[in-house]
């Protein structure tokens, strides 16, 4: 856009900007924040996901997806597709209804919003009249009826939205066709559920929340029978030979009622309270599917005796003398069977069930109905994830290794493919391998296929097992004993209660040429692994840090260390630890990073920093950065304090969800009051946190708390001490704006091992203006990034550029400074903060390649501010290339969950339990491209036949009234005329 | 509580002989010039040696000049007790006595500003002297200044903290509040930043030229509209050293008003409240006419981006620091620093290491040469550097080979 205005270089390199850098948010990897609706589509083999703040997402063959949002910020409720079709409709909070489609534009298919409808009532009706509580979908694919909370059905036509109001069903119409005595009694109440008759499309079942079931012939506008069930109803099944209608209720019960034509009335067969003698929870849905010569499957939600069950999560599954009770480990939204056979009407083959924080898949083929691994939708937050790791570019032998290892542990899973398979992905092959690495609250440490659209598990590491934790790790596996009543099974991996704190990950390194691994976690361990194909049993070495060195009138008021087995542990085959270093006092590790090539790893707290010797197996440089007055950081509050805080947010998060999470369509009057008063409680809580805020203005100072905290190690052979020869050596940057280099002295290779390291302090930067150093860059004579180690050794790199002077890149908060080396003199800067108010929270190194120009590149260091902006900077002179808001700056849990890969893509928690990717880069873009095609029109046999005499009749009036219409407009446009 | 460490008869040449007039009455006594204290100990002094413990007083004493300049704070209490050769001559008076009518300023504001008022304390008031100079505005160190009052609107006031080598916390907090503005709409309600709270005996209160509800509008010379309170919060943090706030003051009534055919740059003065140089005094009846008097300094851009937080501090550890020794100027290491506690620990850890290097003892300083840092040039221009800075100067040249960049 200014490139018209400038000239010369600087329009040339606007240009060049253009070829390299392009924001995108590509992916939203993991499982939907709070689901709220799930719908499925058999003939397109896709699934819908509706969620609390109207975004609705489609799945289908992994890496098959679609995501599409609502304008209006209410929840979806409810989710259909039009039969045989490409359009779904959605049902929002605030009674909207949308219709949407995948349309093929240059191959690929995109979900698209194409209308949105508002139920309106006669003039002067209450809202209840119009508000929609049921839908159906009707099978002709043209009809859409709408049950209400007043009672009334009205049907709508779509594509298109047109009120038939001839065809609506009133309450009045079916209270004149049901006997005095049932009406007399009571009120019908909302329309609870719709239903179609398989087999004749013409009938459709309308089911009131008072129990009441009629059956309404649409053709002839009258109701052809009642049922007269007296328990609230919750749901109605109509079997798929049409011979008899499911229906379930809030008491716990089901009953089967079998349509017998000629009869009077439809009687009751039989009344089944499934977990019965005591009082039970509602069925919320009831399913059953026949199969092929045996006994039909039954799949009903809820029923569970209310006292000692009531706070389970269970589908109840039965077939034949089977009967489990699948323990679920959040609430159920909804379930659907998938099917087998061509048209997907053959024998039910799995189970597919939402629940608040997964997705849940049963093999209902294979004896003992084991779960599928689901290739998508993997809850991220099983345990809540403490930080991340991204790894580029993994070599082939490693990425087996570890996929070989992840193998191993799921042998749990059924070996069925996924039975979601609509669409086709497009997306070319990803160029290279990427691990995403999350580290979790109960101390796992999970390895992602993060190279394409799935965002796959491949291996999880469980640290739990080197200390002496306090709970039994099978704890959760602990299956009921035998003969149990009901029969509970538990499934889904969501387990968000950490034992001990103490275990979370809190920074993770992966060298992955030499597949050794570093985690660190919240009470100052650091765990040195190392990746092996056998089980083994070893006893793992503990070594502790006093980081202090001596300080004195210390008191440490934090956790205490864990405690490390002293006997051998059988690690199964993966990543095995073989060191374990416990700082002291046991602060949480604030820094990280691991040197391979030089076996070293180095880590800080907030009380100082160490370099150990992995080889050798000892401490090389201990560093105490603690300033004696700084008491606070000293007693070690730093995780206190952070997880009240934490606490509280959760806790109003909870409170908050509890509120939104009420029924979701039952909204009587009590409710609204009810909704009014928390809507005004919320906005006072808002404006609480509005009130009169002041901040002070005050120059750091170096008695300001944490300033020894260490923010940043960096391992690096450049010139420290003079000019000519370069040495190893280790950076560390703190929060109080000093930077401390050491030279490492390492010896020869042949005597690495026996040899005794060294370090020297060399030099100190103290920055004036104090900001914390989140960052610290060596850049070689050509101004590049030093390359990591043992990437130049495996000829992955071009060796660094010697013989130019090199200069260091420190990043803290405020600024970006380069010195010289090894004279430590200022060169260049750009101040951040004092410009726009911004800060730097994340920084990485990127490579950004042209998009028109195949060979050219240029490194770039990304960075995201507390403002939700990323950056680019040009490297080495450090000039601001690019700036594009990426996330909200009140989303502070995402802006500090961001990692940047090596390729200017990035990662950030856009809830607990979704990962947003984006891209930076105009080469590297990792984004779905599918095609969903329209489904075939369905072959239909004999037996279907009335159906689509059924569906034509209805077919046949709306095409009545459209000639009507038009001929109607023609007047009036004559007129007109 | 002083009297006995401080007035003991030790006639050696390192003692500074004082003699402090309070009325009509004289006392003399002795300090040690090497070791003078604090001017709050001098103070206390002073008001025990008058036996008048409870009355404010304001402190002189004439230069070598002839000059009276005020003592009111460290620095120039040391420089008033450097000087003194060798007889430290001192005029008390009490605070409420002071005579200001006939500076012809504004006698109200400037009796709540004992700095102001002392600053401008003559021997006698009554004289019809006419007025002089009293001091090189480089012999003080400057606290604020209102800058760009030539191109400002009347209505805004552009203020510069010097926070740099103070002690004094800046001592001010800002907070949300809204604002209404003029625009071809008619007027609009907008979200604006205000100052909420000045903190007693801190450098924004003391300067008397912010105040509670003055809205701020630039944070050196970058508008604030649009951010946040936790942006400009941050942006001011990272100009603490050199902070240049405009406000729209919440009391318009202290404006500068502009000579109308002078035109903006007459009114630009080169003198800050504590510097003191009043471009010429005005006759007391323009003085009356023309309302308050306003200190006022004009400051180039290359200034107002003065980069004086440029000066990280780089300390050299381990004997291949010698490679960058520039001047052959050698300090011994007397003693461990004060006021560095990180320096305590360097040396600490270096002990505890085994390495057995020793700190090298060598100063430098150099100003950083390319750079249009004020910093350089004010050093360069100030024939004698402010104690203060030269305290914190030695202190690093204590401890080992220092760079100031």
């Amino acid at each position: 856009m200014k490139r018209f205005r400038r000239h010369g270089t600087e329009s040339q390199r606007d240009r060049l900007k253009q070829e390299l850098f392009q924001f995108t948010k590509t992916v939203e990897h993991g499982f939907p924040h709070q689901p709220s609706a799930l719908g499925y589509s058999s003939s397109l083999q896709l699934m819908a996901i509706g969620t609390r703040s109207g975004a609705i997402k489609l799945y289908g063959a992994p890496g098959v997806e679609f995501m599409g949002l609502h304008d209006e910020n209410a929840a979806v409720t409810q989710v259909f597709f039009m039969p045989h079709q490409v359009e779904l409709v959605t049902l929002l909070d605030d009674n909207s209804l949308h219709m949407w489609t995948l349309r093929s534009h240059k191959g690929l298919s995109e979900l698209l919003e194409i209308g949105r409808f508002l139920l309106t009532g006669p003039p002067g009706a209450p809202p209840s009249v119009t508000r929609v509580t049921a839908v159906l979908t009707h099978s002709s694919g043209e009809l859409l009826l709408l049950g209400t909370e007043g009672g009334h059905v009205f049907i709508v036509e779509v594509p298109g939205f047109r009120e038939l109001e001839e065809m609506n069903i009133s309450l009045d119409q079916i209270t004149s066709c049901v006997p005095d005595d049932y009406i007399g009694r009571r009120n019908l109440e909302h329309v609870e559920a719709l239903q179609e008759n398989p087999v004749n499309s013409n009938q459709v079942a309308i089911g009131y929340g008072r129990g009441l079931m009629v059956i309404w012939d649409l053709d002839h506008r009258l109701a052809i029978r009642h049922i007269p069930a007296t328990q609230q109803l919750e749901s109605m099944w109509w079997k798929e030979d049409g011979s008899c209608i499911l229906s379930s209720h809030s008491d716990g019960s089901y009953c089967c009622w079998t349509l017998r034509t000629g009869e009077e009335r439809e009687e009751e067969e039989k009344t089944n309270v499934p977990y019965g003698h005591f009082p039970c929870k509602a069925i919320s849905k009831i399913v059953q599917l026949p199969t092929a010569g045996g006994p039909p499957f039954l799949l009903f939600s809820g029923g569970m005796p209310r006292a000692s069950y009531g706070d389970r999560h269970c589908i109840t599954v039965i077939y034949s003398k089977t009967q489990v009770a699948f323990d679920f480990t959040s609430r159920i939204i909804d379930f659907f069977v998938t099917r087998d056979g061509p048209q997907h009407t053959g024998e039910p083959s799995a189970l597919v069930v939402l629940v608040e924080e997964e997705l849940v898949v049963i093999d209902l083929q294979t004896e003992g109905w084991p779960v599928i691994q689901t290739p998508y939708l993997v809850p991220l937050h099983s345990s809540a994830i403490t930080c991340s790791h991204h790894v580029s570019a993994i070599p082939l032998k490693l990425w087996e290794r570890i996929i070989a290892a992840g193998v191993v542990q799921n042998t749990q899973y059924s070996k069925k493919p996924w039975p979601i398979t609509g669409g086709q992905n497009l997306a070319p092959d990803p160029p290279q391998r990427d691990l995403l690495l999350t580290g979790h609250e109960d101390g796992t440490v999970r390895f992602w296929d993060a190279s394409g659209v799935c965002l796959y598990p491949l291996y999880k590491l469980s640290t739990a097992a080197v200390f002496n934790a306090d709970a039994d790790l099978n704890d959760n596996m602990s299956q009921g004993a035998e003969g149990e009543w009901p029969p509970f099974r538990k499934v889904g991996c969501f387990d968000p209660y950490s034992d001990d704190p103490r275990l979370g990950i809190q920074k993770i390194h992966l060298c992955k040429y030499s597949g050794y691994l570093t985690v660190a976690g919240t009470a100052g361990q650091i765990l040195m692994l190392e990746l092996n194909d056998e089980a083994a049993e070893q006893t793992v070495e503990a070594k502790i840090v006093d980081l202090l060195q001596g300080q004195e009138g210390f008191r440490w008021k934090g956790h205490t260390q864990l405690d490390v087995r002293e006997e051998p542990v059988l690690f199964p085959p993966g990543f095995q630890p073989f060191t374990v270093v416990q700082c002291q006092p046991p602060a949480v590790v604030t820094a990280l990073n691991l040197h391979s090539e030089w076996k070293l790893v180095a880590f800080g707290t907030s009380h100082g920093f160490s370099v150990y010797d992995y080889l050798q197996k000892n401490n090389v440089l201990v560093k105490c950065t603690l300033n004696p007055s700084d008491q606070l950081a000293m007693e070690g509050p730093l995780s206190r304090v952070k997880s009240i805080k934490k606490s509280l947010r959760q806790s109003f998060r909870r409170i908050r969800r509890s509120r939104v999470s009420l029924r979701k369509h039952h909204i009587s009057n009590t409710n609204k009051v009810i909704q009014e008063a928390n809507a005004r409680l919320e906005a006072e809580l808002a404006e609480m946190e509005l009130a009169p805020v002041q901040r002070k203005i005050e120059a750091r100072s170096s008695d300001d708390s944490f300033t020894g905290l260490v923010r940043t190690l960096y391992f690096a052979d450049t010139f420290l001490s003079d000019s000519s020869h370069n040495t190893p050596s280790l950076w560390a940057g703190t929060n109080g704006g000093t930077v401390f280099a050491y030279i490492l002295y390492i010896p020869p290779a042949e005597h690495r091992a026996d040899e005794a390291l060294t370090a020297q302090p060399a030099k100190e930067i103290q920055l004036m203006h104090r900001a914390p150093v989140v960052g610290i860059v060596v850049l070689d004579g050509h101004g590049a990034p030093l390359p990591e180690p043992l990437e130049t050794a495996h000829d992955l790199a071009r060796s660094p550029d010697l013989l130019g002077s090199h200069h260091v890149l420190v990043i803290s908060e405020e600024q970006f400074k380069v010195f010289t080396l090894p004279k430590l003199s200022s060169k260049m800067k750009l101040k951040l903060t004092a410009v726009d108010g911004s800060r730097v929270r994340r920084a990485g190194l990127a490579w950004f390649g042209s998009n028109r120009t195949e060979d050219y590149g240029e490194s770039g260091l990304v960075f995201l501010t507390n403002q939700g902006d990323v950056h680019v900077l040009s490297l080495p002179h450090i000039k601001m290339q690019i700036r594009y808001p990426c996330i909200r700056r009140e989303d502070v849990s995402g802006i500090a969950s961001c990692v940047f890969t090596k390729q200017g893509q990035g990662f950030y928690l856009m809830s607990p339990s979704e990962f947003e990717r984006f891209s930076l880069s105009t080469r590297y873009l990792v984004e779905p491209r599918c095609l969903v095609e329209a489904p075939l029109p369905p072959v239909f046999s004999n037996q279907h036949q009335p159906k689509l005499e059924g569906a034509s009749s209805a077919l046949r009036y709306i095409a009545a009234r459209r000639v009507m219409e038009h001929a109607l407009l023609n007047d009036e446009s004559k007129s007109l005329r | 509580m002083n009297k006995n460490h401080r007035v003991p008869s030790s006639r050696s040449l390192s003692a500074v002989e004082v003699k402090s007039k309070f009325g009509a009455e004289f006392r003399r006594f002795s300090l040690d010039r090497s070791k003078p204290g604090r001017f709050d100990e001098f103070y206390g002094l002073l008001q025990h040696v008058h036996r008048i413990p409870n009355v404010e007083l304001l402190v002189a004493y004439a230069d070598v000049h002839g000059d009276l300049l005020p003592i009111n704070n460290d620095d120039n209490y040391l420089k008033a007790v450097k000087s003194a050769n060798p007889l430290l001559r001192l005029f008390l008076q009490r605070k409420e006595e002071a005579d200001y009518t006939t500076f012809g300023t504004d006698s109200l504001t400037r009796k709540k500003n004992t700095v102001l008022s002392a600053v401008l304390l003559r021997p006698d008031p009554n004289k019809k002297k006419p007025p002089v100079i009293i001091s090189l505005p480089k012999d003080f160190r400057p606290v604020s200044s209102i800058i760009d009052v030539d191109i400002l609107p009347e209505t805004h006031r552009r203020v510069r903290l010097y926070k740099h080598g103070q002690e004094k916390p800046l001592g001010f907090y800002i907070r949300d509040g809204s604002s209404v503005r003029v625009t071809p709409q008619g007027l609009e309600k907008v979200p604006g930043i205000f100052i909420s709270r000045l903190v007693p005996g801190g450098l924004a209160e003391s300067t008397g030229l912010l105040a509670v509800n003055d809205e701020v509008l630039e944070v050196n010379g970058i508008e604030v509209v649009g951010k946040s309170l936790d942006q400009v919060t941050d942006m001011m943090i990272a100009n603490s050293h050199n902070l240049i706030i405009t406000v729209k003051p919440a009391n318009q009534r202290n404006n500068v008003v502009r000579g109308g055919g002078v035109g903006g740059g007459a009114a630009s003065g080169s003198s800050s409240d504590s510097g003191a140089s009043y471009h010429g005094y005005l006759p007391h009846g323009a003085a009356a006419t023309a309302g308050p008097t306003h200190i006022i300094q004009n400051f180039s851009v290359g200034e107002l981006e003065s980069d004086e937080d440029d000066e990280d501090v780089v300390i050299e550890v381990g004997g291949e620091a010698e490679t960058i020794r520039r001047t052959p100027s050698n300090y011994s290491m007397p003693s461990l620093p004060r006021y560095e506690p990180h320096l305590n620990l360097r040396t600490a850890t270096a002990a505890n290491s085994g390495s057995a290097f020793s700190i090298n003892a060598n100063g430098n300083l150099r100003g950083s040469g390319g750079s249009s840092g004020s910093l350089t040039n004010t050093n360069a221009s100030s024939t004698t550097p402010s104690p203060d800075r030269a305290k914190e100067r030695r202190n690093l040249e204590e401890e080992g080979t220092v760079i100031t960049l």
